[in-house]
């Protein structure tokens, strides 16, 4: 099967300055893939290449089976975007808007329209310039929404939605999923979101790919926090590959261990004698943190 | 106002380049009168004749306003008398630039949260531009004082124009106020600008004949400057009179300014349709595009009507002044008075177009900034055919717009020849689409220069404002497309010129569009 999104060893450069450095990101088709990186990461550069907005400098690229630079108009009859930061013409309504993208997308789903206008509470008529950062999120998540095509491409689309207009936003995506004919790529920085909607996502960092897979794939790479109290002094546990943060008061004990090494530094403790054990389950913030951070590796 | 000289700061740094270059070339204008007059009216007798011919001709007093009196200076100043309306349109954009544009954006927003007043923004963008309309008034009495003009005159000049620039600084701080759109805080400055002008005109006008409207002219600013005089009477108090409106202007804006809440405007915003009757990225350029094209379309037609109206002054003109003739073919027009006076006409009509097709022509780049080509262009439709669109009315808005004027003016000079009189004025029509292309130029291969497009046009109002009175350059002159068209009626009706020009335009737009291709967007 085509995958809905193939992009290796991607490269952009704005001047000089390299904003992608051989990116790679696999979508496959009908699958909802998490899109995450910290703040100038690369993500929206990525979607506008994906969108055949800007044109890459290095690397091979191809959306739903075809070039999405020169095959732009054709393809974007299949997809739907919503952007970061929407903004709507002035002196259209919200309802003015989300026709016209449809319609200028090639159709629009009027049933779907006035289901979603109902479910994120927005009132068409009011102009453009009228509305909030929110609501006009909204008017731009609908338009996309209720156009029938293969691929929703949203680049951070809850950004500005309240908690109960967010929670509309997952159980909608929740539902496409369900009904499987959609692939959804979602950049967010809202990492909730990302974990209850996403089957697979991919993490960059300063315009590289720097971890991709399922969310269980990643957990297996974070660390597990252990607190115990021991029977006597845990001798070669500080310098166990994979144990980190090892502080010792007496015979407490306190590290964190990577998924990998968890065995062996479980057998050290049983050796010595454990008198109580706290483990604490990897945490996906942490992972994030770490993933973000990594350049002070 | 805490604040406010940080966001002075803040303007002329911005601003460096645009600010001195308005107040400083205004200013410099009149002074290049001051030669051009002493050459071709050497001789006292010579000037009387023509200040004689002048204050009484409809045409003149609504283009330059009322003459009273034959002296170098008279003379000088009362040509100038288009400059006030140039310094307060600088005037007014500068202003709403700074306020309602940056709340606009959102930049506002992020000085606010900073230790900085709410008045301060509007304080700042004020005391600027009066700033700037003062060093106008300065270098024009430097200048003029550098000509050996006399002093009081001089001074009295400076104040006319930089008591301009203060008043119209003024009804721009109170339109930022009363809408939450830049664009249409702009439009209703300039339309009340324009109805300054025609009250002005009105007045003026009347004041030739019973006198009955006379006192039009004193209900506008731009009336009230006019009436100083400089050279000869000397009349300081409409100075002082504009610099009153000044303030209660300054005050009614700082009025408006606390009422409101940020970022909104007065003037309430209205519920719409909910669903559109439209769908096409045609229907959608026109949709953008209508507002403009009805705007222009009236302006035009007003325009047209006035043009066409002193017609009729001229004729009477010709046929009372033995010699004047004489003095109009020295002023470059040609031998057939009423001809050269419309071919004249639709060539300050043709620029004015021009304006249009850049604005036009630019809302392109105003889409692309404001994220709305990236939302239209990630559906089916392509570039060519959202910027084709989008050029459609930017190219033929003008073709409208002209045939609007040149209508109107025949109409209102219904002795004349309709026929001719239209071709004048769209014959113009190529030289206006060589600006636009140049506008389509930048905007594909300079996205972010795109404003230089409005170089253009400048260039070509300099060269005829003073390019056939300065006696410049030949291949000075020929930069303006505007010199190579046909001066219809009366002139050589060649095609060449329009073809060429045609064919310029159409290169120019075929390679900005093949650079819009190929760039990113947004830029
Ligand atoms: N038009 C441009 N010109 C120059 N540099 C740009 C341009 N667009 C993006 N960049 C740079 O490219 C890098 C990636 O930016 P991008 O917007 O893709 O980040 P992002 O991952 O979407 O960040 P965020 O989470 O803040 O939205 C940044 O360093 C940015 O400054
Ligand atoms: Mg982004």
């Amino acid at each position: 099967m085509i995958e809905a999104i193939d992009a290796t060893g991607l490269v952009k450069r704005f001047g000089q300055v390299p904003a992608l450095d051989g990116l790679d990101l696999h979508v496959a088709t009908g699958e909802v893939h998490g899109f995450l990186g910290p703040n100038g990461a690369g993500k929206t550069t990525t979607i506008r290449i994906l969108l055949g907005l800007m044109r890459h400098n290095g690397g091979t690229v191809s959306l739903l089976g075809g070039n999405p630079w020169t095959e732009a108009t054709t393809l974007h009859r299949r997809l739907a975007y919503v952007p970061g930061d929407v903004t709507l013409w002035p002196a259209l309504t919200g309802g003015e808007v989300i026709d016209l993208l449809g319609r200028l997308r090639g159709g629009l789903n009027a049933r779907r329209k006035a289901e979603l206008l109902e479910r994120f509470q927005l009132d068409p008529r009011k102009k453009g310039r009228t509305y909030s950062k929110g609501n006009r999120q909204k008017v731009a998540l609908i338009a996309a929404l209720s156009s029938d095509v293969e691929l929703l491409i949203l680049d951070e689309p809850t950004s500005g939605l309240d908690p109960l207009m967010e929670e509309v936003f997952r159980e909608v995506i929740a539902e496409e999923k369900r009904r499987g004919d959609r692939t959804v790529l979602l950049s967010s920085h809202i990492l909730a979101e990302v974990e209850a909607l996403c089957d697979r996502l991919t993490i960059i960092r300063e315009g590289r790919t720097v971890e991709t897979g399922t969310l269980a794939d990643l957990r297996h790479l974070t660390r597990t926090t252990i607190q115990a109290e021991l029977a006597g002094p845990p001798d070669g546990l500080a310098t166990l590959t994979g144990v980190h943060d090892f502080q010792l008061d007496q015979h407490r004990v306190r590290f964190d261990v990577d998924t990998d090494a968890l065995e062996p530094a479980l057998q050290k403790l049983v050796q010595v004698g454990v008198h109580s054990l706290v483990s604490q389950p990897p945490s996906l913030e942490e992972l994030f943190l770490r993933q973000y951070q990594q350049a002070d590796r | 106002m805490t604040g406010t000289g940080k966001l002075i700061r803040l303007i002329l740094r911005r601003d460096r380049v645009v600010l001195p270059l308005w107040a400083v070339l205004l200013g410099l204008i009149p002074a290049a009168y001051v030669a051009s007059f002493e050459e071709l009216f050497p001789t006292e007798a010579e000037r009387v004749t023509y200040a004689q011919v002048s204050e009484s001709n409809a045409g003149f007093v609504t283009l330059y306003g009322p003459l009273h009196g034959s002296s170098l200076g008279e003379l000088v100043a009362w040509r100038a008398g288009f400059l006030p309306v140039l310094v307060a349109l600088c005037a007014l954009l500068t202003v709403i630039r700074h306020t309602r544009a940056d709340e606009e954006a959102g930049r506002t927003e992020l000085i606010g949260a900073a230790a900085i007043g709410r008045h301060a923004p509007l304080a700042a963008a004020f005391i600027t531009t009066c700033a700037a309309s003062l060093l106008l008034g300065g270098v024009l009495t430097a200048a003029m004082l550098g000509q050996g003009m006399p002093a009081e005159g001089s001074m009295a000049f400076g104040a006319e124009m930089a008591s301009t620039g203060c008043a119209f600084a003024g009804v721009g701080a109170i339109t930022a106020q009363l809408t939450s759109s830049a664009r249409s805080a702009r439009s209703i400055a300039i339309v009340a600008l324009g109805v300054a002008f025609v009250l002005r005109v009105g007045g003026d006008v009347s004041a030739l004949g019973n006198g009955a409207l006379s006192w039009l002219s004193w209900l506008s600013p731009i009336g009230w400057v006019q009436h100083l005089f400089p050279y000869g009477v000397n009349n300081w108090w409409p100075a002082g009179l504009t610099l009153l409106f000044t303030v209660v202007a300054a005050i009614a804006a700082a009025v408006l300014l606390a009422r409101r809440d940020f970022g909104a405007g007065l003037l309430p915003a209205r519920l719409g349709p909910a669903s559109a009757s439209f769908g096409s990225p045609f229907a959608l350029a026109w949709r953008l595009h209508r507002g403009l094209l009805l705007g222009w379309t009236i302006g035009f037609t007003l325009l047209g009507l006035i043009f066409g109206g002193v017609g009729g002054s001229v004729v009477d003109l010709a046929s009372d002044n033995e010699g004047l003739g004489d003095i109009f073919a020295r002023l470059g027009g040609s031998t057939a008075l009423v001809d050269s006076y419309f071919a004249g006409t639709a060539g300050i009509v043709g620029l004015i177009a021009a304006c249009y097709a850049v604005q036009a022509t630019l809302r392109l780049r105003d889409e692309e900034q404001a994220g709305h080509a990236e939302a239209v262009l990630t559906t089916a439709v392509s570039r060519y055919t959202w910027a084709g669109t989008n050029l459609f009315f930017a190219l033929l808005g003008p073709a409208v717009v002209l045939t609007a004027e040149g209508l109107a003016t025949g109409l209102a000079y219904p002795q004349g020849d309709l026929g001719a009189i239209l071709a004048g004025t769209l014959v113009q029509l190529p030289a206006v689409w060589v600006l636009a292309a140049l506008a389509v130029l930048a905007f594909g291969l300079i996205p972010r220069l795109s404003g230089v497009a409005w170089a253009a046009p400048a260039l070509c109002l300099l060269i005829l404002l003073v390019g056939q009175t300065l006696q410049l350059d030949q291949w000075f002159l020929d930069l303006s497309p505007f010199t190579h068209v046909p001066h219809l009626p009366g002139g050589d009706a060649s095609a060449t010129p329009l073809i060429t020009l045609t064919v310029i335009a159409a290169a120019l737009t075929a390679t900005g569009l093949a650079a819009l291709h190929r760039r990113n967007i947004p830029d």
